[in-house]
């Protein structure tokens, strides 16, 4: 034993037992350096402060919640897209509401808040789906799928009757392509606001006569293109602003998907099993429309988008959608020439769809070429990606901004070794809840659509179907007038662009576009 | 107090040294997150693998919850740090972070099948340098010699007045 203090301690282990503070003191001193050198050394702090990416979400615009006076809609196709836009607007059958109330799937919708509208219409030519309907419109999601609004639904069997009810305000057209224009021009014409699924022309002459139409009148139209809403639209919007990319002269959009369903095949369900419809349950004369006669036939009805008989093909699918993200971001409007060109080599059982598909849109006024190239036989992802000299943006559900390794306007950020071309100097990421839910439940066409920012965005912390989005500011035009993004000007220019890539291809012909005649002329 | 053969001394001075790394780094690990808001155990929780995944997804959907487990582990870690630094309540500060360190472990495991992704130091089979250091703090708290050099021993002798090496 040593000698102890008065207190029972003794001098040695008070040294011992206070041996450890200046410990402490030492951790202060390294954290203090360790904090001044990453402060110094931070790149990605001094990235972010040389290119003010801090602000550019501010560009992001909150989403605002303006309820106005109840607006009563009529669906016109209540098949698969039909039914997904009256998911959007807040509607669901109610045994699907209740098989997945519990899992999350709906927790976007019923967050987002109730549209105040009632569906008062459906019109299908097919007893099964207008029954779906019915049943969809019946139910609204936010009161716990229980009856909606007090407004009975009514199932129409002629559209033209639809369109004569005076209880209903307005018409969203969710029919194969064939019917979009007259189905919008008889809308119109009866005094409906009319939201149209993309694309909105299926020949040239119905684009003129659409257009007139629509912009005859003082009535919203919206297409169907809901990427504007997106987060990563609206940042891009302002990365373009700044100038970031320098002089674009390229533009690439691409499709890349690989399967039965993705080749539009979907007269058959994931069993090998034809799906259920006939002459009897499908008034097959008024689905033909103006289209040649011929007999039914499922594959037709379900197939549709394959044949030229209905569709523009690709182009009115997926390269509209490629079009409308690119022509809201860059205002390139109509181009000079189109040519296409592309073959049918996998799925060559029926129907006129190519699989690979290539056209160039040459714009020699804006120094500008665009390229929409498409393969249904392969998944590998090209993305939409805009090209300039300064830097190259990839545009979709995600953004990212990747310089260019010759840039001029970063060339000091370069040879500081900030940024690389190797890698993106900046990227917005889709929000982690949305992603994962897509990546647990889709398909991989589903996926496709979240890649391309089609299915879902994150504003304001919270997770919102774009269609949803896209659906109330038509709504919200309606209500408190405006113009809605996907208005006719931007349709009439997709129109034009859309049929000059199905003339060249359809035609095997180099189309010019004669902006005095306002006609497409045939090389 | 009793003398120590060179053996024990020995033995002493590499426990205490023990504990002294130990509690540098976790010490650090808290201020870190204390002196950087913007972190968070949301990655982490997200990368969450086995039996805990469940919970933390809850964490996760709840920003609150995560707030307050944020809050929790960053003075948690502070907290065991200086205990383990200062040789204060130790062998409270060692179980605490044998816990902590163990809860780590488990949300992460190194399993075969559970490879994480995100690891920059690839991946170990079933023992990871968390569990290690979970186990040295297992030690650490009882094995009485590891509380010299510390303000436990001001603590024991102004509650006792004879040593004492529980």
């Amino acid at each position: 034993m040593t000698k102890e203090t008065a207190k029972g301690i003794d001098r040695r282990d008070m040294l011992k037992a206070l041996a450890t503070v200046p410990i402490l003191g030492a951790l202060g001193i390294q954290v203090f350096r360790k904090n001044a050198y990453d402060d110094k050394h931070n790149i990605q702090e001094e990235i972010i402060r040389e290119l003010g990416i801090e602000d550019l979400t501010n560009a992001i615009k909150p989403i605002t919640h303006e309820k106005g006076d109840l607006i009563r809609l009529g669906i016109a196709g209540s098949g698969s897209r039909g039914i997904q836009l009256a998911s959007a607007l807040g509607f669901i059958e109610k045994s699907r509401f209740d098989q997945t109330v519990g899992n999350g799937s709906l927790d976007a919708q019923i967050t987002e808040g109730n549209l105040n509208v009632a569906i008062t219409g459906i019109c299908d030519v097919f007893d099964l789906h207008a029954e779906q309907g019915l049943a969809t419109a019946a139910h609204d999601i936010h009161t716990g799928g229980e009856f909606s609004s007090g407004h009975p639904v009514k199932r129409f069997r002629h559209y033209h009757d639809m369109l004569a009810d005076p209880n209903i305000d307005a018409i969203i057209v969710s029919t194969p392509d064939h019917h979009h224009a007259q189905m919008t021009i008889d809308a119109i014409q009866a005094g409906k606001h009319v939201y149209c699924e993309k694309s909105l022309i299926h020949r040239e002459e119905e684009i003129y006569t659409a257009y007139e139409t629509v912009k005859n009148s003082d009535l919203v139209f919206q297409l169907g293109h809901q990427y504007p809403q997106t987060a990563a639209f609206q940042v891009a919007q302002e990365i373009l602003r700044r100038k970031w990319l320098g002089k674009i002269s390229h533009v690439e959009t691409t499709t890349n998907r690989n399967s039965p369903n993705g080749a539009w095949i979907r007269h058959v369900d994931n069993e090998g099993n034809i799906k259920p419809g006939n002459a009897q349950s499908i008034d097959w004369k008024q689905w033909l429309g103006k289209a040649q006669e011929v007999p039914f036939s499922i594959r037709r009805y379900y197939s549709w988008a394959r044949y030229f008989d209905y569709d523009t093909i690709l182009f009115g699918q997926l390269f509209s959608h490629e079009f409308d993200a690119v022509n809201q971001l860059l205002h390139m409007g109509i181009p000079k020439t189109v040519v296409s060109s592309g073959g049918q080599y996998t799925y060559k059982e029926f129907g006129d769809m190519p699989d690979v598909l290539n056209t160039i849109f040459e714009y020699p006024d804006k120094e500008l070429t665009l390229t929409y190239s498409a393969n249904l036989t392969s998944s590998k992802s090209r993305g939409r990606t805009i090209y300039g000299q300064d830097a190259a943006m990839k545009v979709g559900g995600t953004l990212s901004v990747v310089p260019d390794g010759s840039s001029k306007q970063f060339a000091d950020l370069l040879e500081r070794g900030l940024v690389s071309s190797d890698s993106p100097m900046m990227e917005l990421l889709q929000g982690s809840n949305s992603a994962s839910v897509v990546d647990a439940v889709s398909s991989a066409t589903a996926q496709y659509y979240a890649s391309r920012g089609l299915t879902s965005t994150s504003i304001g912390g919270q997770s919102w179907d774009v269609t949803h989005l896209h659906l109330k500011e038509w709504l919200d035009c309606i209500r408190n007038g405006g113009t809605p993004i996907g208005n006719i000007e931007k349709a009439f220019e997709e129109s034009v662009v859309i049929a000059m890539a199905d003339i060249s291809y359809r035609e095997n012909c180099r189309c010019e576009w004669d902006p005095e005649a306002r006609r497409i002329k045939r090389f | 107090m009793e003398k120590l053969s060179n053996q024990m001394k020995w033995q002493q001075g590499t426990l205490v040294l023990l504990r002294f790394l130990i509690g540098w780094h976790i010490l650090y690990e808290g201020i870190h997150k204390l002196l950087h808001p913007e972190w968070s155990a949301l990655a982490f929780l997200d990368n969450a693998q086995w039996i805990f995944s469940g919970i933390a997804n809850w964490i996760i959907s709840n920003p609150g919850i995560l707030n307050i487990v944020d809050t929790m582990n960053t003075w948690g870690l502070i907290l065991i740090g200086l205990g383990l630094v200062l040789g204060l309540f130790t062998r409270i500060a060692s179980l605490a972070g044998c816990a902590l360190l163990l809860l780590y472990y488990l949300f992460n495991p190194p399993f075969i099948g559970m490879e994480n992704m995100g690891s920059i130091e690839g991946n170990y089979l079933m023992v990871n340098k968390t569990l290690i250091e979970a186990v040295c703090l297992l030690y650490i708290a009882f094995t009485p010699l590891s509380r010299h050099f510390g303000l436990d021993m001001l603590r024991l002798k102004y509650h006792q007045t004879a040593p004492n090496h529980d």
